[in-house]
């Protein structure tokens, strides 16, 4: 593989990742869980810090997820399932 | 090695870990490895009427793969820090 990098650089996944950093995303993890909240930091493990979060666990049965807030969280990367930017 | 350097940086810091077995523990971070294993003392359950085996326990040992989330105090965080630092990271995995 060349080292020359040029404009046309190869996009990776985790590239979509990057440009959300600073910004809200919702972050959809095991065990029926998601998390939005504001990204701070990732790795190519997914493991990540966010923000201002937010985490909604859905049990069956009911209607309206639990809500837990939280200032400052570290998610596992291993309990991410998929990670999307919010919309403003 | 980001969020090692991170959990560095938090060591002597109050955190909670929740684990994917649903325990919380709150505790003094006293070290942290390369796999994300922790070192917790002075330890509480946060939910201790459903899980009281570990009412006797004073410090422990968690192994990175059990955890679930890591909340800290966001005081402790210096977010344009870790932003930057994961720019770089991502960086020097794509140029792998």
């Amino acid at each position: 593989m060349s080292t020359v990098r040029t404009e046309q650089q190869q996009q990776e996944p985790l590239d979509l990742i990057r440009f959300q950093l600073d910004e809200f995303v919702l972050v959809k993890l095991r065990g029926a869980r998601e998390m939005k909240g504001r990204l701070q930091g990732y790795d190519s493990h997914c493991n990540m810090v966010l923000s201002e979060a937010q985490e909604f666990i859905y049990s069956e049965g009911d209607e309206e997820p639990t809500v837990k807030k939280t200032e400052m969280v570290f998610v596992r990367g291993d309990s991410v399932i998929l990670i999307s930017p919010i919309a403003e | 090695m980001l969020f090692f350097s991170f959990f560095k940086t938090l060591v002597d810091q109050e955190v909670t870990v929740e684990l994917k077995n649903d325990i919380e523990i709150k505790g003094t971070l006293k070290s942290v490895d390369q796999y994300l294993n922790l070192k917790l003392d002075n330890i509480s359950c946060v939910n201790e009427s459903k899980y009281p085996h570990l009412q006797s326990v004073k410090n422990l040992f968690i192994r990175g793969s059990t955890v679930r989330y890591v909340h800290m105090s966001p005081n402790s965080v210096d977010c344009t820090l870790l932003q930057d630092a994961s720019r770089r990271e991502a960086m020097v995995q794509s140029a792998k």
